[in-house]
This record gives structure tokens, C-alpha cells and sequence, in this order.
């Protein structure tokens, strides 16, 4: 997967779990750019992310995952199924 | 892990929530969140499914749109060990598909034990009707050394039970609560591996063993189970509780398994509420055995032993017989030939089902959900107390859009998964079994026939003169072969003789002119028992030139007490007679099974007899003169068949 087909691919999960189709992503997204990031929408977001590219993030891994760049770059490095 | 695999999947589910929320009558947006919380959804579609529900549920005229919906409201409070708030939207959602209208309550993270003995006043308010203890197997862990013996276990599980107890107490007695328990799911990996088990105090084994005295305390308290533990078991480790997620947010369900876990509890309060379903109606033709009884004929059907289909039906049938015993009524609604249908029935052998476990049998060429009305009519129920369960997925979609309120499970493509599907659905969940239950297929049943009794008579006779049978007799054609030979094959009780002959053999018996080879059928005004009696009657080097021995003489089971042996005989007696035969001879050979057919010479009319040379230790004989003596009186009508 391209990081373009991965922000492609992100956004649809973003959208989804947040329940917007207006919602974009870019590198420096944070939980305070969207509303309802709140922690148990975290959870849901990392769960719905492992979900959809057939990837786990390992515990180590889940306090890296502050912004979106951060969920592309650590997605990149698992082989995510399309 | 497919959740929820007993629901259809939505073409455009995400169409469909859209409209769903646009929609602005309060009744029609319910009515479409409650079609989709019957869909086959993933956490994310739940979740959002939750949300609209909230919404919808906050607006004026809630209430009126609710009732108008046949939802039934109902509080339930929930008391966890762990964060469970992002299972409350499964929760409500699976409510919503089971007819409930929840409102929830979550007390605040692990203050469960507060929360009842405190009396923390928010509970007290919100007045919960079901209260949901959900624990775990990490909290309050119990004291036990690892080589502690087993009365230090049981004295650990023990007190650890009476806390409960008193926790359950509180619940019914100071909130009027309804309490739901949770087993508790086994968090740690073995320690001995399956040493384990003979450890009592491995983590392992004392988890267990509390689950199991979890599971008395709460029967003899009357108190609702949800056994997680044993749900947890039937998945793959981690797709229920994930450690992942435990160590990340203390959540022991994981919100991908959160569909899945929300059904358990809502159909836990819907079986508490008394809105399980009743009634199991069941197509036929590929759905209770393989292949199509119209086209292929009883004989052609895949059932029973020996073939791996065969067997994964009778398993299916077996299944669907012991939801019987237990209470669930049974229906048949096919596209079939009544008569067919039913032939399949009484006459193939392997069959596990019998007629007479069905409250109400329709089979005919209408459309399915005409019948399905007029089945819930004729037993009184609702139709929001039947499943259905139909191989045909064109079917199953039909009778989901006419008539959403009856429940049809998607149904996996081969039968061997079908017993569990059905199982997985939770449409039947228990909130108790008493011997009512067990009897309840039986009274259903006899209601039928007595309110035959009553139409006709009040006496056996008048009894048997009501059931208008015809006796459809005729000499063994080509074409009764397969099921006569199959008969002769497989009867053991009806059955004077038990002599066995291949398809082939018979063949060679009945083309002899001096052998008198009857089948008979049995049609009544429930329809065609089908082939039911087979006799077969020939000269004998023992027996006189003008008498004929009866080789075999033997019926179905089915057809049992209705005089059919006086009028077949009276049908054979007047086949030998226009032979030239002035008597019958009839034998009994007894065996471990044909008890029942002791005094059936005697009964007819049948004089003791000797036979000279003939196996006299092994059969007794009877004689009955043709012209001086008759056969019992009956009230069957003959139709004989040249």
C-alpha cells in the first residue's frame, strides 16, 4: 500500500467512526481537530484501524499513536492488506 | 469471528443508517433502527446504530413511539469490575432487535460493591428492573496459595459466593431488581497446562470452580445467568477478552466482540421479560433432510446413517427434537404436497421427527407467509414469538420483508452448522425450565386431537368412525417394491415374523401366481399415512393345498389401534378365497422386539394350530377357515386396487 492509499484508507475509518463524511485527515491531525476524539473513541478508532488493514499495533505501539502521521507511519510498517 | 452470523447482512448498511436517521417520524425511524439492529453489524455500524437510537429516544413523543412499537421498556443497571461504557450502545441496540426499549445505567467504573451496599442514591433513582453484575476473574481475586488444598479452595469459593449473595439480596430486595450474573472469564493462560485441572489452587481451576458454584447459587437464588465463561470457550482466546485492550483501557470484552456480547446480555433480559421466541417453524426439503420428497420420493431422501449428509440432517432433526422436549413448539410450513410431505414422515425410517411433534403442520402450494399467518392464528401466538427456518435464502427474504416480525436466521450452507446457528441466534434463550416446558409440545398436541374428539365423539368408536379411513389395498406392484422391501427391512415391532427379503427377493415372490402379496395404505382425514402394511401369504409344503401360510405379516407403528389388521385381513381372506383357499395359517415367530404382536392371531379371530414337521419350537400357528369365521368389526372403508 502506497501512504496515499493508506490516507485513503484512514480517512474512511476516521469518517466512519466519527460518523462525518466531512471529516479530511493530514499527518498533524489530533484528537482536538475532531470532535468526539475522546479516549474511548480512541480505542475504537485503533480497534476499527487494526480491523480494516488486518494489522494489530502492539502495546508498546499504542502510546505513539498521537496524530494521524503517527497512525500512517506505524500502519506502513505492518504490510497492510488493501 | 463472523458475530451475529444468524443475521442477514444489509446490502447498503451504511445507506441505510443515513436514511434511517433522516428519517423524521419518530415511529417510522424506529421502526428502521430496529430493522437494521436485525442486520449483521460490526462494532463501528453498532455503535452508531446506538447513537440514533439515543436520539431517537430523547425526543418528544419517545414514549408513545416506543409503545406503538410493541417495545417493551425496561432499565437495566450495569455493575462492572471492568469499563464496559463502550458496550452499552451493543447492549441497546441488541435490545432494540429484541424487542426491548433499554435504558441503561452504569455505575461508576468498579464501584460495584459501592454502589449496592452504600446505596448509592443515582441507583436508587434510576430503579433498575435488571441488574447486570458483570465481573471478573482479575478483580477481588480470591486468596488461595497456589498449593492451597481443595477445602482451602472450596472455603475461598464459598465466601466469595455468600458476598455475592448478599450483593444479589441487596439488589432484589432494596431495588426490585431482577440481577443478572456473569461468569467469569478465565483471564490467564494455564500454568500447568492441562495439569491444571488437578490443581485446585491453579488460577485456572479455582476460576472455574467458583463459575460452577456461580452457576448453583444463582439457580437456587433464582438469579439470571450470563455464562460468559462458556460463551468465551466457544471462541477463539482473545476474541471475546483481549489482554491487548485489558492492559490499554481495563476493558475485558473487546469492542470488536461488542455486538456480539450485547446480544447475550439483551437476550438475557428478553428471556427474563419473557420475550424469547416459542415457536421453531420449519421448511422441509433441505432443511430437515436432503433432498426434494416431491421429486425424489421418500425413498430418495438424504437421511441417517451412512452418507455425511444423511447424518448431518438426522444431527439438525436431532437437535430440533430435544428444542421440543424442552419446550419450544414445533411447526412445519413447507411448499409441498401435503400428503408428501407427510408420507416422508411415516414412512422413512432414519426419520427423527415424527408428525406428532408438530403442533401445527401446513403444507401446500400458497405463498409462505399466507401460511405463516395462519399457522401463528391456529396455535395463538404471535407472530413475534416464531422463528422460521428456511434453507432457501430467496424464501427466508420474502417471509423478512411480508412479515418482519418473525424471526429467520441466516442460515450457514451446510445443514452439519445448522444446529449451531440455531443455537448461536438466542431466540430460545431460557429464563427457566420447569416441567411445564417439557410437557408443553405434548398439550399442544393434544389439544389438537381432543378438539378432534370432541368434534366427533366421546368414545373410541365414535373416535375411529370420525378419523373416515380408507384402507387403499392392492397386490405388491413394480412400483410399491422399494417401500414395501424397505418395510419388511426395517420393522421390528408390528411384525409377526421378521423375515427379511431384499428388493430382489420380493420381486421374485410376488411374481409367483400362487403367492398373495399385499401392501396396503392408510389414508385418513389428516391426510396419507402412506404405505403402512405389507402381507404376504403362499403355499407351504407344511400347510394343506387349499390353505396359504402367512410368511410375513407386519404395519407401521404409525398406525397403530385402528383396527387396519381386521380390515386387511378381511382383504386377504377374500383374495384367497376367489383362489379357491378355504383357510389362512398364520405364524408368530417371537422375537426380543415383537411383543407387542403377541395376540394379534388370537385377537383377529385365529384358532390354535399344529403343523407337522414345521419349526414348531421356533413359531406358533394359527388357523382361520375362510367363510366360517370373520375378521373383528372395524370402521375402515376398503378400496381394493386391482
Amino acid at each position: 500500500m502506497t501512504e496515499q492509499e493508506i490516507y485513503q484508507s484512514l480517512t474512511a475509518v476516521f469518517r466512519d467512526v466519527f460518523d462525518d463524511e466531512s471529516i479530511v485527515i493530514g499527518a498533524d491531525t489530533t484528537a482536538n481537530d475532531i470532535d468526539g476524539w475522546d479516549s474511548q473513541a480512541h480505542i475504537t478508532l485503533v480497534v476499527a484501524t487494526e480491523v480494516r488493514f488486518g494489522i494489530r499495533f502492539r502495546t508498546a505501539e499504542l502510546e505513539q499513536l498521537r496524530n494521524v502521521g503517527d497512525f500512517v507511519r506505524l500502519i506502513e510498517t505492518k504490510n497492510p492488506q488493501q | 469471528m463472523d458475530q451475529l452470523a444468524w443475521l442477514p447482512v444489509h446490502d447498503d448498511l451504511g445507506a441505510a443508517l443515513r436514511d434511517a436517521r433522516a428519517e423524521r417520524d419518530l415511529r417510522r425511524r424506529l421502526r428502521k433502527l430496529a430493522d437494521l439492529a436485525n442486520h449483521r453489524r460490526d462494532f463501528v455500524a453498532t455503535e452508531k446504530l446506538g447513537r440514533y437510537l439515543s436520539e431517537c429516544l430523547r425526543q418528544d413523543g419517545a414514549e408513545a413511539a416506543t409503545s406503538e412499537a410493541r417495545l417493551s421498556p425496561c432499565r437495566l443497571a450495569i455493575l462492572a469490575s471492568h469499563s464496559v461504557d463502550h458496550l452499552v450502545p451493543a447492549i441497546r441496540v441488541a435490545g432494540l432487535g429484541r424487542r426491548l426499549a433499554l435504558t441503561t445505567y452504569v455505575a461508576p467504573y468498579g464501584q460495584y460493591r459501592q454502589a449496592l451496599l452504600a446505596g448509592d442514591p443515582t441507583l436508587g433513582e434510576f430503579a433498575p428492573q435488571f441488574l447486570l453484575l458483570a465481573l471478573d476473574s482479575q478483580d477481588a481475586r480470591l486468596d488461595v496459595p497456589l498449593d492451597g488444598s481443595d477445602a482451602d479452595v472450596e472455603a475461598a469459593v464459598e465466601a466469595r459466593i455468600e458476598e455475592l449473595r448478599g450483593l444479589w439480596r441487596i439488589a432484589r430486595q432494596g431495588h426490585g431488581a431482577q440481577v443478572i450474573q456473569q461468569t467469569m472469564v478465565p483471564a490467564e493462560p494455564p500454568l500447568f497446562g492441562s495439569f491444571d485441572g488437578l490443581v485446585p489452587g491453579a488460577p485456572a481451576a479455582v476460576v472455574e470452580r467458583l463459575n460452577a458454584a456461580l452457576r448453583r447459587a444463582a439457580r437456587q437464588d433464582n438469579v439470571l445467568l450470563l455464562d460468559l465463561a462458556w460463551q468465551a470457550h466457544r471462541f477463539s482466546p482473545g476474541a471475546i477478552a483481549d489482554p491487548v485492550r485489558w492492559h490499554q483501557a481495563k476493558q475485558l470484552i473487546a469492542p470488536h466482540a461488542a455486538p456480539l456480547y450485547g446480544d447475550l446480555v439483551a437476550r438475557t433480559i428478553a428471556a427474563g421479560r419473557g420475550l424469547s421466541r416459542k415457536c421453531l417453524v420449519l421448511d422441509l426439503d433441505n432443511t430437515l433432510w436432503g433432498g426434494v420428497v416431491g421429486d425424489d420420493g421418500v425413498e430418495g431422501l438424504r437421511l441417517g446413517q451412512g452418507d455425511p449428509l444423511g447424518e448431518a440432517f438426522l444431527a439438525f432433526q436431532r437437535y430440533v427434537a430435544a428444542l421440543g422436549r424442552r419446550g419450544t413448539v414445533l411447526a412445519v410450513c413447507s411448499k409441498n404436497d401435503e400428503a408428501v410431505a407427510k408420507a416422508a414422515f411415516s414412512e422413512h425410517p432414519e426419520m427423527v421427527l415424527r408428525l406428532s411433534d408438530f403442533a401445527c403442520f401446513i403444507a401446500n402450494w400458497e405463498d409462505k407467509a399466507a401460511n405463516l399467518r395462519r399457522l401463528a392464528r391456529e396455535l395463538n401466538l404471535g407472530l413475534d414469538s416464531l422463528v422460521f427456518v428456511d434453507d432457501n435464502p430467496a424464501e427466508r427474504d420474502i417471509i423478512r420483508r411480508e412479515l418482519p416480525a418473525i424471526a429467520v436466521p441466516e442460515l450457514p450452507e451446510d445443514v452439519a452448522l445448522y444446529p449451531a446457528c440455531l443455537a448461536d441466534s438466542g431466540y430460545f434463550e431460557a429464563a427457566a425450565f420447569t416441567s411445564d416446558d417439557a410437557m408443553r409440545n405434548r398439550s399442544y398436541r393434544e389439544n389438537a386431537e381432543r378438539q378432534t374428539m370432541l368434534e366427533q365423539a366421546t368414545d373410541m368408536e365414535g373416535y375411529l368412525k370420525g378419523l373416515s379411513m380408507i384402507l387403499v389395498a392392492s397386490e405388491i406392484r413394480p412400483a410399491d417394491l422399494p417401500r414395501a422391501a424397505q418395510l419388511i427391512n426395517k420393522s421390528n415391532q408390528f411384525n409377526l415374523t421378521t423375515r427379511r427379503y431384499s428388493e430382489a427377493e420380493l420381486e421374485k415372490l410376488v411374481a409367483n401366481p400362487n403367492v398373495v402379496a399385499m401392501c396396503f395404505r392408510l389414508r385418513d382425514r389428516f391426510g396419507d399415512n402412506g404405505l403402512i402394511s405389507v402381507i404376504l401369504s403362499r403355499p407351504d409344503d407344511h400347510v394343506a393345498d387349499n390353505a396359504l401360510l402367512i410368511d410375513t405379516w407386519l404395519m407401521s407403528c404409525r398406525v397403530l389401534g385402528r383396527q387396519v389388521e381386521a380390515a386387511a385381513l378381511e382383504v386377504v381372506a377374500e383374495e384367497a378365497k376367489r383362489r379357491g383357499i378355504r383357510a389362512l395359517i398364520g405364524e408368530y415367530r417371537p422375537t426380543s422386539r415383537n411383543g407387542l404382536v403377541s395376540h394379534h392371531y388370537e385377537k383377529l379371530g385365529f384358532v390354535p394350530a399344529r403343523l407337522d414337521g414345521a419349526a414348531a419350537e421356533q413359531s406358533e400357528f394359527w388357523r382361520f377357515d375362510i367363510g366360517d369365521q370373520a375378521a373383528p368389526r372395524h370402521f375402515i372403508r376398503v378400496e381394493r386396487i386391482q
